[in-house]
């Protein structure tokens, strides 16, 4: 859908003026923590009425797509030979069917391991310089963020589809399943203390429960996200990453082994769901 | 604060010879009944598992804090049976955690509603990393708000656990109640093994005094909890 209705760049400019403005309302209304809750799923459901029409990630989205056409990197080549798994240069529907197994790394890898892999095979690039800035905040946006952002808008309105042909991605999802129920920390927590049941918020925001299909569509389809509360776009490690902060766990590698599980897991658990990639979030 | 030594030794003790013999231990404990699969493809996929798991973590960090992933036996257990395990496996949890419980060394198991108000309301401290960690020193609280209800003026409050409105007005005022209360705090799991709520004393996350002021929060007629 978004396709379709994507204009100029400047026509995109000018709709996300009026759903910054709309978001700055949102920020403040969320910044006043006892908020009623009514109020405050009825200012969300509203918003993202307004910004059905203008996901700021669409700009974030256009940034990335230039990223993937321009020539860069010590060998000064763009990424247009990257193979996300559809075959080298096909990146529509490649999102959907992420994380997978790649036979030339020998390993599965998810979108940001393999754009990583192509930035240092193909462009010459360090993984140290690969990987430096592998996450946005407001005022220092990240390429590769951008990069994710618009590979997975290049799925937008397919089924996620993760393969599970190859024996390594099979058990790829097993141990995703076992690092989600696995407990450990100060606090006891894992993924399905949070994750695990039906209709339960963690104060409020609302939780689906992951180890079933209808929620894993549910929070898997529309990712990556332009977080309102972070003023930036999110992908899956990110996401991931900060929610094993909040279950007060160390921090993890970039990119993650255990996050690529996890997704290998939540995808496969949320086959069928329809993306709507960029998604916006809380 | 002796006892608690103790009890943190023995902890590292257990985690040691646990760690040499987890997984055979584990597959024998695993009921034959539940699955058909031989129970060695499990271990041999949870060992897997538990590598790539542990193997993923930012070696370039403190030991305390990669440590934090070190499962005691509760904790093996509970992940194994995926928080449901068969009764008798659920026993012996609920016995060993009963076990660790030590109260004040004053004894007052009721403390100040006041005090224990700001604990149940604040999710901050113990947060850790390079991106967003607490800065150092951040007092921790017990976040109880983001599981259950308690107050009725905070309406941010989470579901994961049941509505604490009028926690001591329904179950009564008593001492037997106070101690309850104050050991679910402090271990959970001594009542319901592998529930979701934290082991708050167990981990040494708040201080007995600090979790009999949660008592009083919880147990006091003037508290918020039973009087709004
Ligand atoms: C202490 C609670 C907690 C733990 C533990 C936790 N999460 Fe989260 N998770 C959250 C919260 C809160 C959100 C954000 C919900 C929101 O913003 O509305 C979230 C969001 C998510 C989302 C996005 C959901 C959506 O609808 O878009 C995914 C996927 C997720 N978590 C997976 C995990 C996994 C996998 C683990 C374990 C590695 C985990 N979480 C551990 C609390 C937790
Ligand atoms: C991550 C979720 C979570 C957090 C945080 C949490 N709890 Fe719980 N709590 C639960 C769940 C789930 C139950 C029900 C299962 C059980 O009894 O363990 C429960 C049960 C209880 C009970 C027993 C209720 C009864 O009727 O017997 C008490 C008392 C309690 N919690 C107090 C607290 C207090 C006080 C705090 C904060 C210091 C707290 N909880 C933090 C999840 C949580």
């Amino acid at each position: 859908m978004r396709k379709q209705r994507r204009g100029t760049p400047h026509a995109a400019a000018k709709r996300m003026a009026g759903s910054l403005a709309a978001l700055a309302a949102l920020a403040t209304l969320t910044g006043t923590p006892a908020l009623a809750q009514d109020k405050s799923m009825d200012e969300i459901a509203k918003y993202r009425e307004m910004l059905a029409d203008g996901n700021p990630a669409e700009l974030i989205e256009m940034r990335g797509e230039e990223l993937w056409k321009t020539p860069r990197g010590p060998k000064n080549v763009s990424l247009e030979q990257c193979d996300l798994g559809l075959g080298p240069g096909k990146v529509e529907g490649a999102y959907a069917q992420l994380p997978r197994y790649f036979a030339d790394a020998g390993k599965v890898m998810d979108v940001e391991a393999r754009l990583v892999y192509c930035m240092q095979t193909q462009q010459g690039f360090s993984f140290a310089e690969a990987t430096k800035n592998w996450y946005s905040k407001p005022g220092k946006e990240s390429d590769l963020v951008a990069l994710v952002t618009w590979v997975g808008a290049q799925s937008n309105g397919q089924k996620i589809n993760v393969p599970v042909k190859h024996p390594k991605e099979a058990e790829m999802v097993k141990m995703g399943e076992y690092i989600f129920h696995r407990r450990s920390g100060p606090q006891d927590f894992g993924c399905s203390v949070c994750h695990g049941q039906d209709g339960v918020r963690i104060r409020l925001q609302d939780l689906d429960n992951l180890s079933q299909s209808k929620g894993a569509q549910k929070a898997m389809r529309t990712w990556p996200a332009y977080r309102v509360s972070q003023g930036t776009v999110w992908t899956m490690q990110r996401r991931l990453i900060d929610c094993m902060r909040q279950a007060r766990w160390p921090e993890q590698k970039f990119p993650s082994d255990a996050v690529i599980a996890l997704e290998m897991y939540l995808q496969n658990k949320a086959a069928g769901g329809v993306l709507e990639s960029p998604g916006i979030k809380r | 604060m002796h006892h608690h030594t103790l009890r943190l030794l023995a902890a590292a003790v257990a985690l040691t010879v646990s760690s040499a013999l987890p997984l055979a231990a584990q597959a024998a404990d695993k009921a034959p009944a539940t699955s058909a699969k031989p129970a060695k493809a499990d271990a041999v996929l949870a060992a897997k598992a538990e590598k790539l798991y542990l193997d993923s973590f930012d070696p370039d960090q403190p030991r305390t804090h990669l440590d934090r992933l070190k499962q005691d036996e509760a904790m093996a257990l509970c992940s194994q049976y995926k928080d449901n395990p068969p009764p008798a496996v659920r026993a012996k949890i609920e016995k060993a955690q009963l076990e660790t419980i030590r109260f004040p060394v004053e004894g007052r198991l009721v403390g100040d509603w006041k005090k224990g108000e700001e604990l149940a309301s604040s999710g901050r401290g113990g947060h850790i990393g390079k991106i967003q960690p607490d800065a150092k020193g951040t007092p921790r609280g017990g976040n109880c708000y983001a599981c259950h209800q308690l107050a009725t003026k905070e309406v941010a409050y989470g579901t994961i656990g049941p509505s604490l409105h009028n926690f001591g007005k329904v179950r009564g005022y008593g001492e037997d109640i106070a101690r309850y209360a104050y050991m679910k705090v402090y271990n959970a799991q001594a009542f319901s093994a592998c529930t979701n709520m934290p082991r708050f004393g167990y981990h040494a996350w708040l201080t007995p005094e600090q979790i009999a002021d949660i008592v009083a929060f919880l147990m006091d007629p003037e508290s918020p909890v039973n009087k709004d």
